[in-house]
């Protein structure tokens, strides 16, 4: 028992520092703009275009649920524009960022963990260190650049299709009018709600694509390992997702 | 010239490399001969500095590799080429980009990139392939691509991992070719791993045996095949124990 206990808290220490050696290499490679310049444009669109249609979906179908509850729970007690105010305040605060968040980390950080995961079994991360490449800068930079500046462009757009499929839905399902629903969506709105939630995404897109990274380059034991650290890197991004996600509204709300 | 000296490695409990030293010199093909397991691939990763070891020290031109900075490993890997044992080719790369991709580092003008793409393709008998990608490759072909990356570098030595595994005789003899052709071409220091016995005396100046983690035996193909070391004739003739 204490053996099993020992060997744990030993395993334990060493993930703490393969992860900091990792951000510490990662830092490193920061000045070597020659080398993931380039592959950070076509990571942008890969996660930013490729992306956009699942936030979206996610985002639109979300509008309509909220909308619709909002006014089953307010119905005779809450004037009927308050939804307007909890559409709002939800898309941006909490559930744009979070369910694109955590879409994203299935999308994203699985296909960064089993691409990275390939390349580390068949020898490719090998050979681009033969070619004097740092495989920081060519492969792991470049996917979380796009991350971090992609995620909260991608949950902005998440929250306006919320937002309006949430008006649309208000419009034809709740007799609400326009102006009444605006009234609603204005009455407690701070910069603060908007802001707040694209920092959090930012955060996301940076731990999603590291961790997919992290475990990617990790990758042993062929076709099967590269099956386990596409599963585990989804696992950890979306326990990371929900974590940060209580962290940052302890700490900025 | 590169220098094993004492070098051990060991993975969790199993001990791959106890004690190697060994000596490859400026301008011939050392071929590195063992069985499957014993650590030559392991010992070809410590060269460029893909590995380090646990104790002891590989040098190439008296440059102490684990002691290198990044900077000084990237210098270092700009002197050798390496062949992988199944290529390594960048899947979303096409053959052409593949061989130009070490060279893009070199800040070369892309004229002479194209140039030295070019002729590498040439000199492994690939010319017009430049558009493919590596999934549309045989594996003899890949292994060609492979080394069409290396020299186009034109490094100074070249590390092959396993050249001929996985071809048939045909190929392996046409990579077996290759590889003379190469030196022949630039004059390169060569280290080949290998447990392909006819492929070692065709591309070999010298062989040394790795067993057990060190070397049992070095010397000229000759000495080799001429051998009373029971281990060494064991391996050489392929005799079962």
């Amino acid at each position: 028992m204490i053996e099993l206990i020992g060997a744990r808290a030993v395993q334990a220490i060493e993930a703490v520092g393969r992860w900091g050696h990792f951000m510490q290499d990662l830092g490193r490679a920061f000045p070597d703009v020659g080398t993931w310049r380039g592959p950070t444009m076509v990571q942008l669109r890969r996660v930013g275009v490729d992306s956009l249609p699942v936030a979206l979906f996610i985002a639109a179908f979300t509008g309509v649920v909220l909308a619709l509850q909002a006014s089953y729970t307010f119905t005779g007690t809450v004037p009927l524009y308050f939804v307007g105010t909890l559409v709002g305040k939800t898309m941006m605060l909490e559930l744009g960022p979070v369910l694109a968040g955590l879409a994203l980390a299935g999308r994203v950080g699985a296909s960064m963990a089993a691409e990275l995961g390939t390349m580390k079994v068949t020898e490719q991360v090998d050979a681009l260190e033969t070619l004097a490449y740092d495989p920081q800068a060519y492969l792991v930079l470049p996917r979380v650049i796009a991350g971090t500046v992609m995620f909260p462009i991608i949950v902005a757009l998440a929250m306006l299709v919320g937002i309006t499929t949430g008006w649309l839905t208000s419009l034809a399902l709740l007799h609400l009018s326009t102006p009444e629903f605006l009234k609603g969506l204005q009455l407690f709105y701070k910069f603060k709600d908007t802001w707040f939630g694209l920092f959090k995404s930012s955060t996301f897109g940076f731990t999603v694509t590291l961790v997919g990274c992290v475990v990617g380059l990790g990758t042993y034991g062929g076709a099967e390992g590269v099956g386990r650290s596409t599963t585990r890197a989804v696992v950890y991004s979306c326990v990371l997702i929900l974590v940060l996600d209580a962290f940052w509204a302890v700490v900025l709300l | 010239m590169i220098r094993f000296a004492d070098v051990h490695k060991a993975f969790g409990a199993k001990v791959v490399l106890d004690g190697l030293s060994l000596e490859v010199k400026d301008g011939e093909t050392l071929v590195i001969i063992g069985y499957s397991g014993t650590g030559k691939s392991v010992a070809l990763k410590h060269i460029v500095g893909l590995l380090h070891p646990d104790a002891g020290e590989v040098y190439v031109d008296d440059r102490a590799v684990s002691l290198l900075d990044r900077p000084g490993l990237t210098d270092l890997r700009r002197d050798i080429g390496y062949v992988f044992q199944f290529a390594a080719l960048f899947d979303s790369m096409t053959v052409a980009e593949n061989v130009a991709l070490g060279l893009k580092r070199r800040d070369l003008p892309e004229e002479e990139i194209a140039e030295r793409v070019h002729e590498a393709l040439a000199l492994v008998d690939l010319t017009g392939s430049d558009a493919r990608f590596p999934a549309e490759l045989s594996g003899g072909m890949r292994k060609r691509v492979g080394i069409a990356r290396a020299i186009a570098l034109r490094p100074r030595y070249i590390l092959y991992d396993e050249p001929t595994t996985g071809l048939d005789p045909v190929t392996s003899a046409v990579m077996d070719r290759l590889m003379v052709r190469t030196r022949e071409h630039l004059g390169v220091t060569g280290v080949v791993v290998t447990h392909d016995m006819k492929s070692a005396y065709t591309v070999g100046d010298r062989i040394a045996m790795l067993y057990e983690g060190r070397i049992r035996q070095a010397g000229t193909v000759l000495e080799i095949q001429e051998s009373d070391d029971p281990v060494v004739r064991q391996f050489i003739e392929g005799r079962p124990t």
